[in-house]
């Protein structure tokens, strides 16, 4: 291994961090608000299929990240009624959405993402290295010679670190994952505030599905999300609920995946189940050394009255 | 939830006893079927063709799992790991924990069990036993693993076991493209088991598993209701912290459902194994473990229950094939079919709402469910 | 005088399914008084308040503020009205900072965004500096950057205190807000009040203790089953004939019992050490008897170490260090199981959460730690049959009420939980009671008969080891009386010797 090998290894770090990172913002906004999510998996799949299947017929890849991000949007929403409203067992609601999106995806994706009606894909996003910032020695490579969305997910990093511990918004969604009842004393509508934050959430889930089908392979293929919105929600709680905690567990499981990209070329010798296992395995050894504290009212609906 | 058979007090009308609780499961079902159908209708090319798909493809399914030739035998060979594994989601649901990850354990259960089938040898009856404990064994660990994780090191379930089911595909994969390739055949398959191991088979696909399924799920509703190890499995599903007070260790039980649990979704793999594939393929994730969590909410967890929820579970499942040969939909159309069931089962509240129901007093609403990460 | 009462209800009526919560209640605060809220647990004081509060919203009536009808749909109307609330549970985020807490929901924001709605930068300077002068103007000594979970409770009050106050209320309503202070802590919270009423605010104060009400308030509503029953001037008002308005019949207040007549020793606990769940030390080198016929009390402010104290010895908190000593047998480091097989009887403090599993049948509650014994069980098949008919005779035995015993448990009045775990623990023979806070939440008419059951056990050679907040319950079952503070028993009084203001004072940490 030298020292061009490591610097694609972190570059590819980067790159495949960013659908676990953004998946498990997706997961905080939802969860610190007091709602438990894992179906992350099938917002991103939703995204990552009907970015596809709109950027194609419009030959347009905006309309695609918009229709991607509408549609996770919609499942959140779906998730949050039934969580929310309906009070639901969180984790069954989302098993339902994530069952549904299997199923919905891959009907449309049979009868119109396959010739011979499919015209075809709009391609992906363009490498975008930023001017100036891509010369400097080692960095440059690794964090500025990306694809827009892996920048998105990185100045989104800063920007819900701010929104959560600085102001307004972030202080109200955290109280009311903490003590709903509190909130509620003191004015805050505690539905409206779950509501909002999980469909916040929703479209993160599906930034990271769109950066699946339109940044990195181009097309849609049946459940390609592959479980990665499971292990965004793992990175969630392995980062302890923090921006900057699960952007370092993502880039942990980004690098599990690189090095398991780079000894598959190199390597052929080692089976390629077992190191497509090691994000499993990594995930469960995460969860097991590192006792989460969620948010105290995780899980919990609200009863008023 | 009283484990106390109807008395005076209870008992209730036919109508109440029966006809409110099967209210909801029911329109479950049929609310399912018409939002299945507004959503081929309206994903369809035009709406004529829409129409024209869902006839076909709703009678094709009806009568692929009921009334063509060997449609019922087909449904019922299916019903059988349905139980299996609706039972392998009820049992830690008792316990207050939620099994995922009965698809894994399936797979490890049928994996171990060929194994078994390939290597010893064994007179008949002792063999196809033996292998149906091997499966067992499998799956057990496949349960035992993560009911240890939670047990002792506070790790959630419901992640553990997700995971433990991507590890177990690709080891499973594994074994299959590598040391037990069956280099006779051209597929991908691992080599078969033995004739001593198979089990009998009664009519086409049709073999005996269903009556060792059967019996398990009697077994195991007798355990959880009739016995102190069912209730103190339940006590601690109910109320860890009572159960502690109650001199029952609740971690035991975690781990002892989750054993169970696994070594039921395990057999299932097994008897899939013996009496239909022989052999293990890269196939073999039917899907079973997750269909397993809709079966056992729509019993409401109940071990009974779940045999008539595994076998509506499993015409769908059996009509599904029949969505693609009649009216070219995608299987996949199930699975929309089955979130949906699953969704209005879980959510009671959503059915009555729908159809304005008052809420039945008294009716049990099953095990409880697990909340959150804290719980 | 005669100025318009600053707060007044009307007729209000509020039903749940099943009950009247309360049932066309007339009510009128004047500016700058304290008006104390009397009633016994389920009168309906809290549904009442939260009316008043705009957490529910009344089937009938009306409520005005200062002489206008002002319409109470959520907090918000009845912050805008100047009405702030101190709950029973206190309404605070423990993860968050003090300022955090108070500033939540009326944010003050700065910078480049503060023009965006709810994007702007948290102003915590200017909060800190309002929440400075607050604490100042009403003595109330508090420090805006500390966290809640670090703070003693009556600190935690504090800041629920100037959380009203920073949102400009000029109603406070206390809801019991003494239930979790020592009597000198209660005695500066009074002082508070006082002060709180001399610049202009008025108070709602709940409560149920009798002695506090003559104390502190200027006029005194009385409440029983969700109706208003009458009014009282303390000046006119004794303790029995409050409690005889609170209960509506004549109250015995002092318990009937003979002097207790101490066998041998039943548990022996040396130099005990027991950790809270984050690992703090909570009881620290804890030593003490407990002698048949006889009750020890331990009494303390909540949070003192008794609830780990009394896990420790049953069983479901590991033992640090030190020793139990259960009559001949060593049982430090028992299992709960073993612990309940040596006959010792258990009342858990939180009945919910460790005495029954709600959704069971009062049945099998019943049976909740012995069903796998004979006669309920045979090998491990449970003989149903057995377990309903102990049910039945329990339930008449301890006047349980309750419509059948298929019943479940979630769906009794705290009185008749109490009662069932009562008959389980006490229908079997035992050698130590433990009693864990047994009267909390529960009517008068329950306390009496707990009460009374435990005086039988001792009479009958149990030994007794009761715990609770309850000062007065104290005194009144106690034989002797053990003080804990911080985790250790900082004396061990004759009952003769345990005067009210001493065991307050030792409740407090002051040794004498």
């Amino acid at each position: 291994m030298n020292f061009t090998d490591i610097t694609f290894i972190l570059q590819l770090t980067v790159a495949t961090a960013t659908p676990i990172a953004l998946g498990s913002y997706a997961g905080l906004f939802s969860e610190r608000s007091g709602v438990v999510n894992i179906a992350i998996e099938g917002m991103m799949l939703m995204a990552a299929m009907m970015g596809a299947f709109v950027s194609g017929y419009t030959q347009s890849l905006f309309w695609g990240v918009v229709a991607g991000m509408l549609s996770a949007a919609m499942m959140a929403a779906i998730h949050a009624v039934v969580s929310i409203r309906f009070k639901t067992d969180q984790i069954i609601s989302g098993m339902v959405i994530n069952l549904l999106a299997a199923g919905f995806t891959g009907h449309i994706y049979q009868i119109y993402l396959v010739p011979p009606r499919w015209p075809g894909s709009a391609g992906t996003f363009p490498e975008l290295p930023i001017p100036f910032l891509k010369d400097i020695p080692f960095l440059g490579k690794i964090l500025f010679q990306h694809q827009p969305i892996v920048y998105t997910m990185i100045i989104l990093t800063f920007v819900i670190h701010y929104v959560l511990f600085y102001t307004p918004w972030g202080l109200r969604m955290r109280a009311v994952g903490e003590h709903p009842e509190a909130a509620d004393t003191l004015g805050i509508n505690v539905y409206f505030t779950r509501y909002a934050n999980v469909i916040i959430g929703g479209m993160l889930a599906g930034l990271a599905g769109i950066w699946l089908s339109l940044e990195w392979v181009g097309t849609f293929n049946i459940n390609m999300t592959g479980g990665r919105g499971y292990i965004a929600l793992a990175a969630l709680i392995f980062g302890r609920w923090t921006p900057f905690g699960a952007f370092g567990a993502a880039l942990l499981f980004g690098l599990a995946n690189a090095v398991q990209v780079y000894t598959q070329t190199l390597v052929p010798e080692i089976p390629a189940e077992f190191l497509q296992m090691m994000p499993y395995v990594l995930t469960i050894i995460v969860a097991a050394v590192r006792r989460p504290i969620p948010p105290a009212a995780v899980g919990q609906p609200y009863e008023k009255e | 939830m009283a484990s106390s058979t109807p008395n005076e007090v209870e008992s209730k009308s036919f109508r109440e006893r029966i006809l409110r609780p099967l209210a909801v499961p029911l329109l479950a079902v049929f609310t399912s079927l018409v939002i299945g159908a507004l959503i081929i209708v309206f994903t369809a090319e035009n709406p004529a063709i829409g129409l024209d798909k869902l006839g076909k493809g709703y009678w094709g399914m009806f009568e692929g799992a009921f009334l063509k030739r060997n449609g019922i035998l087909n449904t019922l060979v299916v019903t059988s790991p349905l139980i299996l594994t609706g039972l392998a989601v009820a049992i830690p649901f008792h316990a207050g924990l939620f099994n995922i990850g009965a698809e894994g354990q399936f797979i490890m259960g049928a994996f171990t069990a060929v194994l078994a089938g390939i290597y010893l040898d064994l007179p008949p009856v002792i063999h196809p036993i033996v292998v149906m404990l091997a499966g067992f064994a499998g799956g057990a660990l496949w349960g035992l693993i993560p009911g240890l994780l939670r047990a002792y090191l506070g790790a959630h379930e419901v992640i553990n076991t997700i995971m433990m089911n991507f590890i177990a595909f690709a080891l499973v994969s594994f074994a299959v493209r590598g040391p037990f390739l069956d280099p006779n055949t051209s597929s991908v398959q691992t080599y078969p088991i033995q004739k001593t191991a198979e089990l009998v088979r009664i009519s086409g696909r049709f073999h005996i598993g269903i009556f060792v399924t059967l019996l398990v799920a009697s077994v195991v509703y007798y355990f959880l209701y009739k016995t102190t190890w069912g209730f103190s499995l339940r006590t601690t599903g109910h109320n860890p912290n009572a159960a502690k007070y109650a001199g029952i260790r609740p971690r035991q039980q975690f781990v002892l459902s989750l054993v169970l649990a696994g070594g039921l979704a395990g057999l299932a793999g097994s008897l899939e194994v013996q009496g239909l594939t022989h052999v293990v393929t890269t196939g073999i994730r039917a899907g079973y473990g997750f269909d397993a969590i809709g079966v056992s909410l729509l019993a409401l967890n109940n071990p009974l229950a779940i045999i008539p929820a595994a076998f509506i579970f499993g015409a769908l499942n059996i009509g599904g094939d029949f969505l693609q040969i009649r009216a070219g939909l995608s299987v996949h159309i199930v699975s929309i079919l089955q979130a949906f069931i699953l969704l209005f089962v879980a959510a009671p509240s959503i059915v009555r709402y729908l159809y304005r129901l008052k809420v039945s007093g008294g009716v049990a609403e099953g095990a409880p469910v697990t909340r959150g990460w804290g719980g | 005088m005669s100025t318009t009462p600053v707060l007044e209800a009307r007729g209000l009526t509020k039903r749940f399914p099943g009950v009247i919560a309360n049932d066309s209640v007339d009510l009128t605060l004047n500016k700058g008084e304290i008006l104390a809220m009397l009633g016994e647990n389920g009168a309906g004081k809290t549904t009442l308040m939260n009316m008043l509060y705009g957490l529910y919203h009344p089937d009938e009536g009306e409520i005005l503020v200062n002489g206008k009808a002002v319409k109470m749909d959520s907090p918000n109307d009845a912050i805008a009205a100047g009405i702030g609330m101190v709950h029973q549970h206190f309404m605070l985020i423990p993860v968050m900072t003090v300022a955090e807490n108070i500033m939540l929901g009326v944010e003050e924001t700065r910078g480049v965004l503060a023009k965006l709605p709810m994007l702007g930068r948290l102003n915590r300077r200017a909060a800190a500096v309002r929440i400075k002068e607050l604490s100042k103007q009403y003595s109330l000594d508090l420090d805006p950057d500390d966290y809640i979970k670090d703070l003693p409770v009556g600190i935690q009050q504090r800041a629920e205190i100037i959380k009203a106050l920073y949102r400009n209320a000029d109603i406070l309503i206390l809801d019991e807000p003494t239930a979790v202070l020592t009597p000198q802590e209660a005695d500066e919270l009074f002082a508070i009040m006082h002060n709180l009423t001399k610049q202009g605010v008025s108070i709602i104060f709940i409560t149920h203790k009798l002695k506090e009400v003559l104390k502190v308030a200027d006029r005194i509503a009385v409440l029983r089953n969700g109706k208003m029953v009458g009014t009282a001037l303390p000046a006119d008002a004794t303790q029995a004939s409050l409690a005889e308005m609170m209960v509506g019949r004549e109250v015995i207040l002092q318990v009937d019992k003979s002097e207790a007549t101490p066998g041998d020793v039943v548990l022996d606990v040396k130099d005990l050490v027991v950790k809270t769940n984050r690992g703090q030390i909570a009881v620290e080198n804890v030593s003490f008897e407990v002698r048949a016929g006889e009750i020890l009390g331990i009494a303390g402010v909540q949070g003192n170490g008794q609830s780990e104290l009394a896990e420790g010895l049953t069983g479901l908190r590991p033992i640090e260090s030190g020793h139990i000593q259960l009559s001949d047998r060593d049982s430090t480091h028992f299992l709960p199981r073993q612990v309940t097989e040596m006959g010792v009887a258990h009342i858990p403090e939180d009945r919910e959460k460790h005495g029954l599993i709600m959704a069971y049948s009062i049945a099998d509650n019943l049976v909740l730690n012995r069903y796998y014994q004979p006669p309920f069980a045979k090998g491990p098949v449970l003989n149903q049959e057995v377990i309903d008919q102990n049910g039945r005779e329990l339930v008449a035995e301890y006047d349980v009420r309750t419509p059948s015993i298929y019943t479940t448990a979630g769906s009794l009045s705290g009185g008749n939980k109490q009662k069932v775990i009562v008959a389980r623990e006490f229908s079997r023979p035992v050698k130590l009671l433990i009693a864990n806070q047994p009267t909390r939440g529960v009517d008068v008419g329950s306390i009496e008969f707990i009460h009374n059951q435990i005086i039988s056990q001792r009479d009958s050679g149990v030994a007794v080891l009761l715990v609770s907040a309850e000062l007065d319950e104290i005194l009144s079952l106690a034989d002797r009386v053990a003080v804990m503070f911080d985790g250790r028993i900082v004396k061990t009084l004759p009952i003769a010797e345990a005067t009210r203001e001493r065991v307050g004072l030792l409740m407090a940490g002051s040794e004498t």
